[in-house]
């Protein structure tokens, strides 16, 4: 019994952890890969199209929306173009998939429970988006993130010396992942990301403004649209504060004012984050962002994630409320610390 | 004299029943909201009220809807900073109709706010708490959905006013439907849990909770909020709030971040430290 709960605590944590990396490598059960129930078009930019309009004549583009996909952020290391062929796509995907329904990670129990390919929605079982690219980074022309400065790497050192004298990850909450913490979790961005399950976006356009609501944590962004000055810098936020305006019909979104607590690929809070929005379709939105981060990377550089249109709707995602796992786990931790405890005392005797 | 001839009709009225003038209620109603003078709002493009805007009550309802006295802070260390102003009431009647264990567990709540308060854990208002925290809140208007963006919490509530459903699950926010009234929003939502509360007073609810609000423009700067509380589980027939709503008119008002679950994390889970802060 004991053993049985400890395995599931594990698993869970393994999981969150899993969430919050948005990695391909899912400990999953041993259905087999069944094919997804709707994979969207391929985004494939159509000149012609001419995106409808909302009735005070924004660019339209509410719905519902998801960048679930298989292109990794940066190229791998055997690819050297841009672009797949079909069959390359495919094949590239396919192995994507079959690598996250694999089933168990070695070390686990083969029935786990919440299981992401059973109840995650991951990308084996809800739309999601492809695309002929081998990387979301076009630019540089490489398909990498260009490397960090020396400011950049001396404060990834910084960071990585002050989580170690924080003590272990299950000493304090403080120490756990934020995404574990319900505090945020990885899609919501700015620039929004590829979450690994749930990734569904919600736009919904009015006078003046463009809101995205991320799934995940319900998480709104604001983003007023009536050139209003740039907010001021001493107030600083998790997601930064961010600015909208039109070119064409094309929305782009200035972020800045970030606080440095959830620093994306080790940005710094002087980042400034630059989305472009472009409606290629009826069910396709093409989204590009631009990372501008002088103090830690030797150039600004440039990606694109497809966002498909996705069913809605959008439900309420109540994590802090419902966050058993991190009293569970720390209250795990000290179990484990009183039950060493003992058996040095044990051993001393 | 529109006024008189309504008196006369009501006190034929009340006479035709069978109820003489001097049953009748002493106090008059408090003015109906939909009796001010009929304001006509602007329109948003696709030609509906425009609500849009970032809206605040002023009240001291998240207190306790009922009238209540101001009172010292709960917590010394506070001191004024944390002393609870007093308030007229926002509860038509001026009392919640609770069914007698209710108003037990009520005064219970009551008796162990700072342990039971939702809001205290920084969970999710529910409705219509949401509306009169001490927070502002964004109304976000498109043609099929509108969107409520609170500043506590992060909360959000899309209202459907097109693509409509029964509420798939129950939520703290609950499943929001809306449809125009003449000038007025009507948002209708059921789908709560029993979890959220509607004030620090530990007033409380059910799962069967059904709450309709009336969202009324009465001048360029203001609303007249209304919801109407239906849970038969809990009270002994609907009850109703109203008070007014304010518009933040300072151009660079905007929603503030407030993700208070980092600021919760000791009180909740400090007692889990490898060094505990608290016992």
């Amino acid at each position: 019994m004991r053993h049985q709960t400890l395995v599931s605590a594990v698993v869970v944590s393994v999981v969150i952890a899993i969430a919050m990396a948005a990695t391909s490598s899912v400990a999953g059960q041993s259905a087999p890969l069944e094919k997804p129930r709707a994979v969207a078009k391929a985004v494939a930019p159509t000149k012609a199209y001419a995106p409808p309009k909302t009735p005070d004549g924004q660019p339209d583009l509410q719905g519902f929306w998801t960048n679930s996909t298989y292109v990794p952020l940066e190229r791998p290391n055997n690819v050297t173009k841009e672009f797949y062929t079909k069959e390359e796509a495919e094949a590239a995907m396919k192995r994507a998939a079959e690598r996250e329904s694999e089933q168990t990670e070695p070390g686990t129990t083969a029935d786990v429970h919440y299981d992401f390919t059973q109840f995650g929605l991951d990308r084996s079982q809800s739309t999601f988006a492809t695309s002929f690219r081998t990387s979301q980074v076009y630019d540089p022309p490489d398909g990498k993130v260009p490397p960090m400065t020396a400011e950049g790497q001396k404060r990834v050192q910084e960071r990585n010396a002050a989580r170690k004298t924080a003590g272990g990850q299950y000493d304090d909450v403080k120490n756990m992942p934020i995404g574990s913490r319900c505090i945020i979790m990885g899609g919501a961005g700015p620039p929004l990301q590829n979450a690994g399950y749930n990734a569904n976006y919600q736009i919904v356009q009015g006078a003046g403004y463009v809101m995205i609501l991320t799934e995940m944590i319900h998480d709104a962004r604001i983003i007023p649209i009536d050139n209003r000055p740039a907010p001021p810098s001493g107030v600083r936020q998790w997601t930064g504060i961010s600015r909208g305006h039109y070119e064409g019909n094309t929305l782009v979104v200035e972020t800045t004012n970030f606080n440095g607590k959830n620093p994306f690929r080790n940005g710094s809070e002087n980042m400034k984050v630059i989305e472009r929005f472009t409606r290629v379709a009826d069910d396709a939105i093409e989204y590009k962002f631009t990372i501008d981060d002088p103090s830690t990377w030797t150039r600004a550089w440039s990606a694109e994630l497809p966002l498909v249109k996705t069913g809605g709707p959008i439900f309420e995602f109540a994590c802090h409320e419902s966050n058993f796992g991190i009293a569970n786990i720390l209250a795990g931790a000290r179990e484990d610390e009183k039950k060493a405890a003992g058996q040095k005392k044990g051993s001393s005797n | 004299m529109p006024n008189r001839s309504l008196i006369a009709t009501s006190a034929a009225l009340l006479m035709a029943a069978g109820v003489s003038m001097a049953q009748a209620p002493q106090t008059p109603a408090p003015a109906r909201p939909a009796a001010a003078p009929a304001y006509r709002a602007p329109r948003t493009a696709d030609g509906k009220p425009n609500l849009n805007g970032i809206w605040q009550a002023m009240n001291s309802a998240n207190w306790d809807l009922e009238a209540h006295s101001a009172a010292p802070s709960p917590i010394k260390e506070f001191g004024t900073t944390g002393a609870i102003p007093g308030g007229s009431g926002v509860v038509d009647g001026g009392t919640i109709p609770y069914l007698p264990d209710a108003l037990k567990k009520k005064k219970e709540n009551q008796a162990n706010r700072l342990k039971l308060d939702p809001e205290v854990k920084c969970y999710l208002p529910g409705v219509p708490r949401a509306i009169y925290m001490p927070y502002p809140f964004q109304i976000l208007q498109s043609t099929k959905h509108i969107m409520m963006l609170h500043e506590y919490a992060g909360a959000v509530r899309t209202v459907y006013m097109t693509d409509q459903t029964e509420a798939p699950a129950d939520s703290w926010m609950g499943w929001s439907n809306g449809k125009w009234e003449g000038e007025t929003l009507v948002v209708d939502t059921k789908g709560f849990n029993d979890l959220s509360w509607f004030d620090r007073s530990g007033n409380f609810h059910s799962d069967a909770l059904h709450v309709v609000e009336r969202f009324t423009p009465r001048s360029a700067d203001t609303l007249n909020y209304e919801a109407t509380i239906e849970d038969s589980k809990t009270f002994s027939r609907p009850w109703k709030i109203s008070m007014p709503l304010y518009r933040h008119v300072e151009p660079n008002a905007q929603i503030m971040e407030f993700r208070c679950v980092e600021f919760v994390e000791d009180l909740l889970y400090g007692h889990l430290r490898k060094q505990p802060t608290s016992k």
